[in-house]
């Protein structure tokens, strides 16, 4: 018998895209700019993000986060610090955040309570970057201490940045980060991205990347804090 | 390795095409994998059959069709096709461009299915 020929023409990640896509609507009909964090594991997406929910809160706007861990609930505590809510999403070993577990976590939130919703991804600069979460920034971070070439060697993960935040430059001159190179690098594989050169220990940056942060906010939203 | 969760995604689809075709089992899947999609090739093939155990995709062969990056130049205003180690840049006039035209796919094209009716092969599988 002659096998037939079904023609599909269907992304495989059509599911995850299309809850994405659901989620992407829910957030822009909220006034929320949900952001996604992605980095290598160690890259600084806590400490940056307990910085700048501090900062938000205390300009007045309201900020919550949403954070993809493998096994703790250590970055769950460290980021309540800042006072905004938090919500933990154990991934039990999966290396990357999906939309349909944003959507379960984000049951019981009324979205409209808040302006900005961080989603801190999974410590990987390879498989989060084929899934969509419905963001309307995705900011990818590379920390000095892990080389400028990053970005060439991650190339998918960094293309699909929006915002590329350099991190961690207070150890700039210990590791001797060549800060030229990791622009080029940047450069040469996101030349649409926005970059940041930040330091959460220090504060470096931090409000540069909020007021891009509160401009793009404000693009598609009128309310003020 | 999120190329296991693919090649779940993977067989759920042409699984699902399969019974809706009335098909007793897939002989081939044919998939188009961008060279910037972020999926190692070798790993999902490796995921592939795991993921396809006891369905109707059992057995079947995986067919990859590698899809180049591809990115439109303003300047030259024209596609260019980028050859890793990939930098965006026009690889004529040299200019940066982000606008990636192909290369971020991965889309089941086709399935080979063996129908259920009448079929030798469908039998001794069975």
């Amino acid at each position: 018998m002659q096998p037939r020929i079904l023609e599909i023409r269907q992304a495989v990640l059509d599911k995850n895209d299309q809850l994405a896509r659901d989620l992407r609507s829910r957030f822009v009909a909220a006034g929320v700019l949900a952001v996604n964090l992605v980095s290598s594991p160690g890259a600084g997406k806590t400490a940056l993000l307990e910085e700048t929910l501090r900062r938000l809160l205390a300009r007045g706007w309201r900020a919550a986060a949403i954070v993809g861990d493998l096994a703790t609930e250590n970055d769950a505590r460290r980021l309540a610090r800042s006072g905004a809510p938090v919500r933990q999403i154990e991934t039990g070993g999966l290396c990357h955040l999906e939309a349909d577990l944003v959507a379960r976590r984000l049951e019981g939130w009324n979205l409209a309570d808040y302006d900005f919703l961080f989603i801190e991804n999974v410590g990987n600069l390879v498989c989060p970057s084929d899934y969509d979460l419905g963001e309307a920034v995705r900011a990818v971070l590379l920390s000095a201490p892990e080389g400028e070439d990053k970005p060439r060697k991650y190339p998918p993960m960094f293309h699909s940045a929006d915002i590329v935040l350099l991190t961690k430059l207070d150890l700039a001159a210990a590791v001797e980060f060549d800060r030229d190179a990791a622009l080029a690098s940047i450069q040469a594989i996101a030349p649409h991205a926005v970059i940041f050169e930040t330091s959460a220990r220090t504060g470096a940056g931090i409000d540069a990347w909020i007021d891009s942060l509160v401009t793009r906010h404000a693009s598609y939203v009128t309310r003020q804090p | 390795m999120h190329e296991l969760s693919i090649a779940y995604n993977l067989v759920e689809i042409a699984d699902a095409a399969a019974r809706n075709a009335g098909a007793l089992r897939v002989k081939v899947v044919h998939l188009r994998l961008g060279a910037l999609a972020g999926v190692v090739e070798d790993a999902l093939r490796f995921g592939f059959p795991v993921a396809a155990a006891g369905t109707r995709v059992e057995g079947a062969e995986l067919c990859i069709e590698p899809v180049a990056v591809q990115v439109f130049c303003a300047g030259c205003d024209a596609p260019r096709t980028l050859a890793p180690p990939f930098v965006f840049r026009c690889p004529v006039c040299g200019q940066p461009t982000a606008r990636l035209l192909q290369g971020r796919e991965i889309q089941i094209e086709s399935i080979e299915i063996e129908e259920s009716e009448g079929g030798d092969d469908a039998t001794t599988h069975s």
